[in-house]
């Protein structure tokens, strides 16, 4: 008898949590503030400067959604998660989004009921050793039984057990908790190899105190399609994250900037761009916002191509090249459906 | 009796002499101390061998020290290949350390003062010779403390303060006639107040304000005393409780208590904050969340004080029964008894095991970066080393995080050596 009381009580509460998140958007105009998921710090990613500015790739994405939906892209709560409690915090309604180098995969959209709206960032899996090893593959003879960090919780631990099954080699896997502590390990010589997604590689080598003794080897083991996720049955609120997304990779494909964005706002010659900008068709009231939404998310940190070139892009110190982030016009994998 | 005046016996005493070399000063103490053996010696020999080679190791790293420079990169420029720490972050980043990287850097002043009337308001607690009127200090301070971190108008403590005087007035008035009486009524009239108080403080909310901080922007050392602070200061009287419950003669309160221990004892403090973290906010609307601060602060408080109840428990098992005796034949109660007779000496002889048990909880209040708070530990893992300029800078933060915990938890303990000294009161 108790027992049945007790769930019953479970599922109630279950039953009310469910129906005050049903619609997100309300909610977060309600609250007049978006509760962003971000990672505790990924360098160039997700970094809080020394004023306790969060800035970085994916907290462009939360300022740009913030933008659209609020007008202000400040008015945003960003609750850092680890590996481990990132999905906990969005199923239960804690944030609004998540935004943390989230690896889309069919378990995470199906099974635990995540919406992925899209990808921001093409990466793989790759390897760094130290230089003076002399590895240059990971696949030769030398790397059979070597030691590996591998950050615990996250889609580079099955790659990597994937990987060495089907080379036939046997390693030893030393799980840390953050990029930071494998970086510290592996500089320390406990691991003899560090592998995460290339990005996060490339920005560790560039901050250590002599970059080309290390290697990042050739090999990608995995796709790491990156992007960011609500959760499942909101639609509504997905499509506004989705089409924010969106919004900042069709500016950069029309030439549209942050610093131009105002004045092509008063109407242009091409009709994709008006119905971004909002002067012609009405793509903000089909979202449940105003017109200029799209302007203003694309004036919060630049488009797609201007945050990739300001947080991580060739003249940062992370330094990563557009690759396959190019726009598709240009070879590159990054393309959104039109405007329409 | 014959004059000795043979000339070969001397007449005057020979004046005192200095012993010789080898037995006095510096040379007697090495002698004795350090090459008391060949073994010794030997040993010695070593050990100043292992002592210099860490000094000269370690030295260089700490004179060539950089302390200005914007970047990791900017200090192995400086150095230039030489060995050398990097001191620069914590020079920039030592804000950041102490208070989190999100508290209002114009309002650190409130932490620094709500830090130093901590050490005010515990002082008659700790030092009995203080004048006892500085308890009533002590009793506001909670109050004082919250208004102060958190901000907002200074009428939600007041009013907290006076439903719980309130109580405990009422509590006084009844509980001559009856205990449970006393204990309905003082929660009734403190509950008016608040209910009432509340509605109070929400009509005026700018009243004396101070600018409002949300839990979550705390952060740094900061969070790590306040957790450590309150878990500890609440779950000793609460683990003294669980203790006497735990040796109470009625079976409800008895198996609450052991139920609760054991449940408590059996669990690992990290496994209890993920619950505090991802399970509890399944249980809650996503509006209605409680603090995650205020999740963590009782969990840490549960655990706390379970284990302070079995140290207590030791301490009143280690009482000869002739005291619980001689308690009942001078006619106290149960309350009087304990108040009087046994809590006194069964809390004298925990005080080692009650600090080793509350120097464990401040040093696992670090814990919590584990569940992204971000402690000095958290900041330290999460926000510092992560950003681009202070990538790979390992020993200089967490050798200052080590400093700062040595010294506190250091401290705490010479404070208990000393009480115990102060309460000697047996011949041993």
């Amino acid at each position: 008898m108790k027992k049945t009381v007790f769930f019953g009580a479970l599922t109630a509460a279950g039953l009310v949590a469910g129906l005050a998140s049903a619609g997100t958007l309300e909610d977060v105009k309600a609250r007049g503030t978006l509760n962003c998921g971000v990672s505790t710090g990924v360098p160039g990613f997700a970094e809080p400067d020394a004023n306790g500015k969060w800035q970085g790739f994916d907290i462009a994405v939360c300022r740009a959604v913030a933008a659209a939906v609020l007008g202000d892209n400040n008015a945003i709560e960003f609750v850092p998660t680890t590996g481990k409690t990132r999905f906990t915090s969005l199923a239960s309604g804690e944030i609004d989004m998540l935004a943390r180098n989230t690896t889309w995969t069919l378990s995470r959209d199906v099974d635990l009921k995540f919406d992925f709206v899209g990808v921001n960032y093409y990466d793989g899996q790759g390897f760094m050793v130290k230089a003076s090893t002399g590895i240059t593959s990971a696949s030769s003879p030398e790397i059979d039984g070597v030691t590996v960090c591998i950050q615990t919780g996250t889609t580079s631990e099955l790659n990597l057990s994937d990987h060495f099954r089907s080379i036939g080699m046997s390693y030893e896997p030393l799980p840390v908790e953050s990029g930071s502590e494998a970086v510290a390990n592996y500089m320390a010589g406990t691991c003899d190899m560090f592998t995460t997604d290339r990005s996060a590689l490339a920005a560790r080598r560039a901050t250590q105190e002599v970059p080309t003794d290390h290697v990042v080897l050739p090999e990608i083991i995995s796709k790491e399609p990156l992007g960011p996720l609500v959760r499942h049955g909101d639609n509504e609120w997905g499509d506004v994250v989705r089409w924010t997304l969106n919004a900042l990779i069709t500016a950069e494909e029309f030439g549209v900037t942050a610093a131009n964005a105002e004045k092509l706002s008063a109407g242009t010659e091409n009709a994709e761009i008006n119905r971004l900008l909002g002067s012609e068709g009405t793509m903000g009231e089909m979202l449940g916002l105003d017109a200029d939404w799209a302007k203003r998310a694309i004036m919060s940190e630049g488009n797609y191509g201007e945050i990739f070139e300001a947080n991580i892009g060739a003249d940062t110190i992370i330094g990563l090249p557009r690759g396959v982030n190019a726009m598709w016009t240009n070879g590159g994998l990054i393309y959104s459906p039109p405007f329409r | 009796m014959a004059e000795n005046n043979a000339s070969f016996v001397r007449h005057e005493l020979i004046k005192e002499q200095v012993p010789p070399v080898s037995e006095r000063g510096l040379v007697k103490w090495v002698r004795e101390n350090l090459f008391s053996s060949p073994f010794n010696a030997i040993m010695t020999v070593l050990s100043l061998w292992v002592i210099y080679s860490i000094i000269a190791g370690s030295a260089p790293w700490f004179i060539n020290g950089v302390w200005n420079a914007s970047s990791v990169r900017e200090c192995y420029d400086i150095l230039d290949g030489v060995s050398g720490a990097c001191f620069a972050v914590l020079k920039e980043r030592f804000p950041q350390l102490i208070y989190g990287f999100k508290y209002p850097a114009t309002e650190y002043w409130r932490p620094n003062i709500t830090t130093l009337l901590l050490l005010v308001a515990l002082a008659p607690v700790l030092f009995r010779k203080l004048p006892r009127q500085l308890l009533a200090f002590s009793i506001i301070y909670p109050f004082l403390a919250y208004w102060l971190i958190w901000g907002g108008t200074i009428l939600v403590p007041v009013v907290a303060f006076l439903g719980f005087a309130a109580g405990v007035y009422c509590f006084r008035r009844f509980s001559t006639n009856a205990f449970a009486l006393g204990v309905i009524v003082g929660v009734i009239v403190a509950s008016i107040f608040w209910l009432f108080g509340g509605y109070l403080s929400e009509a005026n909310e700018t009243f004396l304000s101070l600018q409002a901080v949300p839990s979550r922007d705390m952060g740094g050392l900061m969070l790590n005393l306040l957790l450590g602070t309150i878990a500890c200061s609440v779950s000793i009287p609460l683990g003294i409780f669980l203790a006497l419950g735990r040796q109470s003669s009625m079976p409800i309160i008895k198996w609450i208590c052991v139920v609760f221990i054991e449940f408590i004892r059996g669990v690992p403090l990290i496994t209890l904050l993920f619950v505090a973290n991802v399970i509890l906010a399944f249980f809650f609307p996503p509006d209605t969340s409680i603090d995650l601060i205020l999740r963590v602060i009782i969990m840490m408080t549960f655990f706390n004080s379970a284990y302070i109840a079995e140290v207590v428990r030791g301490g009143l098992a280690a009482l000869p029964s002739g005291q619980y005796e001689a308690a009942n034949s001078l006619g106290l109660d149960y309350a009087q008894s304990m108040r009087l007779i046994i809590l006194p000496q069964a809390l004298k002889i925990s005080i080692p095991g009650i600090v080793n048990v509350s120097v464990g909880m401040l040093k696992d209040t670090t814990l919590v970066s584990i569940i992204s708070m971000f402690d000095l530990v958290g900041m330290i893992r999460g926000p510092i080393l992560s950003t681009s300029e202070w990538n790979g800078v390992y020993w200089e933060l967490f050798g200052c995080a080590a400093a700062i915990f040595f010294v506190v938890c250091f401290s705490i303990s010479k404070y208990s050596q000393w009480l115990e000294r102060q309460l000697e009161t047996s011949n041993r």
